[in-house]
C-alpha cells in the first residue's frame, strides 16, 4: 500500500465541503441541544406532576436509545406519517434532540448544586422569587455549566459521521463516497481523521480554558 | 415591656417527629435571649420558623402583634400568603451557622445588594451604609474581598453586617460561631455584644458558648425535646439551675457545677 498524493489532491476539495457540512450540523445541532435542553430542564422541574413525569420519561427514552436509530426514525419513518425532512434537517434535529437530554442534566445539576443555604439567605433577606433567581441562583449556577456544555459540543462534533446513515454528505460521508467509487481508502480516511483532529484538538484546548476559567469558587 | 414575639401552643412536626411540643414563649421588645440545650432539641427550628423558613402545624405565632404564619381574611385566620410573609420578613433578619454569603459578590456588594433590591434605597445610600457596617464589624479594609478570600470569622462578620443593613427589629443568630476555628470565635462574639449594647434590636441567639450567653443575654432559655425546660436570668441558670436536665447539660460546660 503506497501513500498517493494524487488521491489527496483529488479528494481534498470534497472533504472540505464535507467538513463545512459537519461544522454546520454541529453548530445548529448544538444550539438546538442547548435550547431544547433548557426547555426539558424547566419542564422536568415543573410543579405540574404530569408534565414533569412525561418529560422525564421521554427524555430518558431518547437518552437510552441510540442516536442512529433516532436518525433513521426521523428520516425513514416520519415520511410514512407524511412528514418529510431533508437529510440535513433530520440530522440536526436528531443530534439536537438526542443531546438536549444531556444538556438538560447539565442545567439541572448546575441549579441543584447551588447550596440550599443560598436560597435560605435570599429568603431571609426578603428577596422576591425573581430576584433570587436573577441575582443569587443563576449567577452561581451558570458558570459551572459552561465546561460540560462545551464538552458536549465536541462530542456532538465527533458523532456527526452518524448523519452519513441518512445520506448527509458530511466529512466522513464525503470520504466514503470517494473511496467507494475510486477503491481508495487509505488517503481519504486518514484525511478524515486528520480533519477531525485539526478541529477537535483546538476545541478541546478552548474547552480546557473554559473549564479553568469557570472553576467554582471556594 | 411590650412583647414583640409570642408563641402560643406551637407544635412543629417533621413527618412523624414532633420537634416542637406545644411551645409557649414571649419575648419583650429589645430583649436579648440565649437559647441553649442539647443538639436536636429544636432550637434551630424555632429560629427557622421565625425566619419563615419552616412552617408550623398548630398554634399561633405573633410578631409585633400580627400573626406570622397566618393572616386574617374575613375575621378568620388562614395560612399566610407569600405577600403576607414578605411583609413580616421585613421585621426579621437571620445569621446562619454556615454564613451563606453570596460567593459571587464582594463583601461590600453582599451588604449593598439586598438594600437596593429589597429596601429600594439608592446605590449611594446602600454603599454608604454598607461601608459603615463594614467599619462596625471591623472589616473596613476588606470591602472588595470575595467571601472565599476571607476567614470564617470575617465571613461571619460580613453576614452579620448584611443582616443589619436591612434594619430588622428582630435578629436571629443560629450558632454563628460553631463553624469557626476556636481562635476566630471571639471576634464574632464581640460584634454580637456590640450590637446588643448599642442597639435596641431584639436578639435571639442559639449558642454553645456559655460564657458569652451569660454576658450577652437578659434571659436564658434551656431547651430539651422541643420544650422549654427552664428559663431565667443568666445568674440563676448558670450558678443554680433548678431542673436536673439543665444541670446535667450545663455540667459539660461549666466547671464547678455539680
Ligand atoms: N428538615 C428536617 N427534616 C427532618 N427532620 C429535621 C429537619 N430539620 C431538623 N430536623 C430534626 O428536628 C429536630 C430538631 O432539630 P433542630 O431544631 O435543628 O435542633 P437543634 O438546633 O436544637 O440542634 C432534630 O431531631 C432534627 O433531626
Ligand atoms: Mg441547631
Amino acid at each position: 500500500m503506497e501513500w498517493d498524493w494524487n488521491v489527496v489532491a483529488s479528494v481534498t476539495p470534497s472533504l472540505l465541503n464535507g467538513l463545512i457540512v459537519t461544522v454546520q450540523a454541529t453548530i445548529v445541532g448544538a444550539v438546538l441541544a442547548y435550547v431544547l435542553g433548557l426547555v426539558i430542564a424547566i419542564l422536568k422541574m415543573s410543579g405540574n406532576k404530569a408534565v414533569a413525569f412525561i418529560t422525564y420519561w421521554s427524555s430518558e427514552f431518547i437518552r437510552r436509545t441510540p442516536l442512529l436509530v433516532q436518525l433513521y426514525f426521523l428520516f425513514y419513518v416520519l415520511p410514512d406519517f407524511g412528514i418529510f425532512l431533508s437529510p440535513f434537517v433530520a440530522g440536526v434535529i436528531g443530534l439536537g434532540l438526542h443531546f438536549s437530554t444531556y444538556t438538560s442534566e447539565v442545567y439541572r445539576a448546575g441549579i441543584e448544586n447551588v447550596p440550599k443555604g443560598q436560597w435560605e439567605a435570599a429568603r431571609s433577606l426578603n428577596y422576591s422569587a425573581y430576584h433570587t433567581w436573577r441575582f443569587v441562583i443563576l449567577p452561581q449556577a451558570i458558570p459551572p455549566m459552561f465546561p460540560p456544555l462545551a464538552n458536549y459540543l465536541i462530542t456532538m462534533f465527533k458523532e456527526t459521521p452518524l448523519l452519513s446513515a441518512i445520506t448527509v454528505v458530511e466529512l466522513f460521508n464525503a470520504a466514503n463516497i470517494y473511496s467507494n467509487s475510486h477503491y481508495k481508502y487509505l488517503e481519504p480516511m486518514t484525511l478524515v481523521g486528520l480533519f477531525f483532529l485539526l478541529v477537535s484538538i483546538p476545541a478541546a484546548m478552548i474547552a480546557l480554558k473554559i473549564e479553568n476559567k469557570y472553576k467554582p469558587l471556594n | 415591656m411590650k412583647n414583640i414575639i409570642e408563641f402560643k401552643d406551637v407544635s412543629k412536626y417533621f413527618g412523624s417527629l414532633k420537634v416542637l411540643d406545644g411551645l409557649n414563649l414571649e419575648v419583650g421588645a429589645g430583649e436579648k435571649l440565649a437559647l441553649i440545650g442539647p443538639s436536636g432539641s429544636g432550637k434551630t427550628t424555632i429560629l427557622r420558623i421565625l425566619m419563615t423558613l419552616e412552617t408550623i402545624e398548630s398554634g399561633l405565632i405573633t410578631v409585633e402583634g400580627k400573626p406570622l404564619w397566618h393572616e386574617k381574611v374575613n375575621e378568620t385566620l388562614v395560612p399566610a400568603s407569600e405577600a403576607h410573609l414578605q411583609k413580616m420578613r421585613q421585621i426579621i433578619g437571620m445569621v446562619f451557622q454556615q454564613f451563606n454569603l453570596f460567593p459571587h459578590l464582594t463583601a461590600l456588594s453582599n451588604i449593598e445588594q439586598p438594600q437596593i433590591l429589597v429596601r429600594k434605597v439608592t446605590k449611594e445610600e446602600a454603599r454608604e451604609k454598607a461601608a459603615n457596617l463594614m467599619d462596625l464589624v471591623g472589616l473596613e479594609d476588606k470591602k472588595d474581598h470575595y467571601p472565599h478570600q476571607l476567614s470564617g470569622g470575617q465571613q461571619q462578620r460580613v453576614a452579620i453586617a448584611r443582616a443589619l443593613a436591612m434594619d430588622p427589629k428582630i435578629m436571629l443568630f443560629d450558632e454563628v460561631t460553631s463553624a469557626l476555628d476556636p481562635e476566630l470565635v471571639d471576634e464574632v462574639l464581640s460584634v454580637l455584644k456590640k450590637i446588643a449594647t448599642t442597639t435596641d434590636t431584639t436578639m435571639l441567639t442559639v449558642t454553645h458558648e456559655m460564657n458569652f450567653a451569660r454576658e450577652f443575654a437578659d434571659r436564658i432559655l434551656f431547651f430539651d425535646k422541643g420544650q422549654i425546660v427552664e428559663q431565667g436570668l443568666p445568674e440563676g441558670i448558670f450558678t443554680n439551675p433548678k431542673e436536673p436536665r439543665t444541670r446535667g447539660f450545663l455540667k459539660k460546660y461549666i466547671t464547678g457545677l455539680t
